[in-house]
């Protein structure tokens, strides 16, 4: 017996999966560089909407066509992997196609054949993808923020899905044993006469050829993730669970400034008293976010989650009357810009070294920020429950509060409420003057 | 309010008019003809009058929480005071910030859109429509952002365009998807961002393509924004815009 193969497999399996470990391990820490926020609640709630969102794709097929196609890609990889199984099992223990000696032939040829259909469906879904995004020029595919690595990862997770949809059909198509017993070939029996000028064992080599590649393949998309958009295949499931509940309205309370506001209207606190002894004084918080450790996890998670569609930025009303603000982009920097940190983080020892960079300016600009209207209709286009919003108003908050650096405009109207209870410059005493008008 | 808490009694509901329905020349008709409809269905109400200030929406938009706050802490304070229990509001935007962001302030009331408000009165048998005026008339209803997608209320005006025996009719972009008049997140009080258009134009166009004789609107703001895209588009021989409340008190003359 030569057990170089099964040796040769095992390897190839480790190093694989744990590659995807280490970074997996390396995404998780820099997810929790954000700031702790509490998400304990509504359980039940919380995972009807990852059932609905996340495994239901509901908020996907509100744009038909591609939803549609999206599920079928979807279901394809989810039910294909299942074929994966078999391959693993196989080369470990050297065995050839297992699963024939588990299950009768028919309940087999009518698992591989649902795969094969499905890898058809896929291999149409995924040309229809490239043409939206390459010969259609979708206009939300072709923003500014979709050049060089974004646009290319793109075209790349559909080649590769290409490839492997190919790959998984030609090994089933020359494997003799396997059309011999001409069950569950519904796809691969049409591509076999193919191959069938060929020798016997020229097609063994092929039909290896092409089953090595196929779990190479997968493992090598597997890593390619951590790299890629694509982390949304497995981000969307607790990005849904963890997103927001609350009225799209309700933007959240900041505790700090409560305190703070409180101690304002309190008569009796002295705003001169020493800090009770034994009680550390506290470091004033920072209000609002500069750089991404000012956000809190969930809004980490959810830059990881983006996989770039561009729902978002196509509904934004401020992109489509030629704004600079892309929520997508909002994403994407914040989510390059945490991999940024990561890396200065790993270099130096696990310590982040200041850098001189932070995300507002070096990434977003203000322009951005002050061109949003709060309208809410990106965190209602996002298939997987990213609120691109909350990140701007934690960035809006830090410019005003920490740099009063609001348009001018602005600081009028934030005057006028201040002096007389109304963003215009009116008496607060003529608010009932509509009566007798 | 003053004057029914000197009484000892209560009114039924606070009419929070807001700073747009208190000085905007067109927004003090809004007001007016929802005061005007309240009368109408013998609804008693209190106003606070000088004692209401900005809830802090326009502040909090901005990114400043500290006005925000501070002006919902003292608006608290005078309503908790006042014992309210229930606040109608013709601004989405009141509405909003009230509903959600006064209760972890301290601030619990049952708070009501008006044109929720006015859904309630018809259902009651307070209030009735006479249709008369706007009958067969094209009316497309513009989703204020902060009573559609904020709070998810897209019904309540509807079924009052409705019950004017009027013809709703739908742009290309409503309800959840509908598109902002471009005033939110203090946008009102600022010049937009460089761009090659206005919101409001982008919005106008839209309900134009459905060629309404009226467009509806259920915020102020919005209002505001859909009346000067309607100046800038040379259509205001053709095309009204009007709050829900108006259009029902005018169908009534009142």
């Amino acid at each position: 017996m030569n057990y170089l193969p099964n040796i040769l497999f095992a390897i190839i399996l480790i190093a694989g999966i744990g590659y995807f470990s280490k970074n997996v391990k390396k995404l998780i820490r820099n997810i929790k560089l954000g700031k702790d926020v509490d998400v304990s609640d509504n359980k039940s709630e919380r995972w009807k909407n990852m059932a609905m969102i996340a495994l239901g794709q509901s908020k996907m097929v509100r744009r038909p066509i591609s939803g549609l196609l999206h599920v079928v890609v979807y279901v394809g990889f989810i039910i294909i992997n299942i074929e994966v199984l078999e391959i693993i099992i196989d080369g470990i223990f050297g065995t050839h196609r297992i699963g024939l000696k588990v299950l009768s032939k028919s309940v087999y040829g009518f698992l591989i054949g649902t795969f094969e259909v499905l890898a058809v469906l896929v291999f149409i879904s995924v040309i229809i993808f490239w043409a939206r995004r390459n010969i259609l020029k979708l206009a939300r595919f072709w923003k500014s923020e979709m050049t060089s690595w974004p646009k290319n990862d793109g075209n790349f997770i559909l080649y590769f899905e290409m490839v492997l949809m190919t790959l998984f059909l030609v090994m089933n198509a020359i494997d003799l044993d396997f059309q011999s017993i001409n069950s569950g070939n519904v796809i691969s029996q049409y591509i076999a006469p193919w191959f069938s000028g060929l020798q016997e064992s020229t097609l063994h080599v092929i039909e290896r050829g092409a089953w090595w590649l196929h779990i190479v393949g997968i493992l090598i998309f597997l890593n390619y993730l951590y790299f890629s958009k694509h982390l949304h295949i497995l981000l969307a499931f607790p990005n849904t669970y963890f997103g927001n509940l609350k009225p799209k309205g309700q933007l959240n309370n900041l505790e700090a400034v409560t305190n703070e506001v409180k101690m304002m209207m309190d008569p009796n606190v002295d705003p001169f008293a020493a800090p009770a002894e034994g009680v550390e004084e506290e470091v004033p918080a920072k209000f609002g976010a500069s750089d991404v450790q000012d956000l809190n996890w969930v809004q980490l998670l959810n830059a990881y989650t983006c996989t770039e569609c561009g729902r978002c930025t196509s509904e934004c009303p401020a992109n489509q009357t030629g704004k600079k603000l892309s929520p997508r982009k909002i994403m994407m920097d914040t989510r390059d810009r945490l991999e940024e940190v990561g890396k200065n983080i790993d270099e130096n020892k696990g310590e982040f070294k200041d850098d001189g960079k932070q995300l507002l300016d070096d990434y977003i600009t203000k322009e951005e920020l002050w061109a949003c209207t709060s309208c809410n209709a990106c965190v209602e286009a996002c298939p997987v429950s990213i609120d691109p919003l909350s990140i701007i108003l934690e960035m809006r908050r830090y410019l005003v509060m920490e740099q009063s650096a609001a348009p001018t405009e602005l600081n009028n109207m934030m005057t006028n409420i201040e002096n007389n209870g109304a963003p215009w410059p009116y008496n607060q005493m003529d608010r009932l003057n509509w009566k007798d008008e | 309010m003053a004057e029914y808490m000197a009484e000892g009694k209560h009114p039924e509901v606070l009419f929070w008019v807001g700073c747009a329905g208190s000085f905007d020349d067109r927004a003090k008709k809004i007001t007016k003809a929802f005061a005007k409809l309240l009368n109408k269905a013998n609804v008693e109400f209190a106003v606070l009058g000088a004692e209401e200030s900005c809830t802090g929406d326009p502040a909090k938009r901005a990114g400043n929480e500290f006005l925000f706050q501070m002006q919902a802490v003292t608006n608290i304070e005078v309503l908790n005071a006042y014992e309210v229990k229930k606040i109608v509001t013709a601004c989405p935007h009141c509405f909003n910030t009230i509903k959600n962001e006064y209760p972890e302030l301290g601030g619990n009331y049952e708070v009501m859109h008006h044109t929720q408000f006015l859904k309630t009165l018809l259902d009651e048998g307070r209030l009735s429509i006479e249709g008369g005026k706007f009958k067969g008339k094209r009316i497309t209803f513009h989703d204020p952002c902060y009573l559609g997608r904020a709070n998810d209320i897209y019904e309540a005006p509807r079924d009052l365009i409705r019950k004017l025996d009027a013809e709703l009719v739908e742009m290309k972009n409503c309800k959840r998807n509908g598109l902002c008049c471009g005033a939110g997140g203090a946008q009102m009080f600022k010049d937009a961002e460089k761009g090659d258009k206005e919101v409001n134009i982008e919005r106008t166009e839209q309900a134009l393509d459905v060629k309404p004789e009226i467009i509806a609107a259920g915020c102020p703001f919005c209002n505001t924004m859909m009346t000067d895209g309607i100046k800038a588009k040379e259509k205001e021989s053709d095309v009204d815009v009007m709050d829900i409340a108006e259009l029902i008190a005018n169908a009534q003359d009142l």
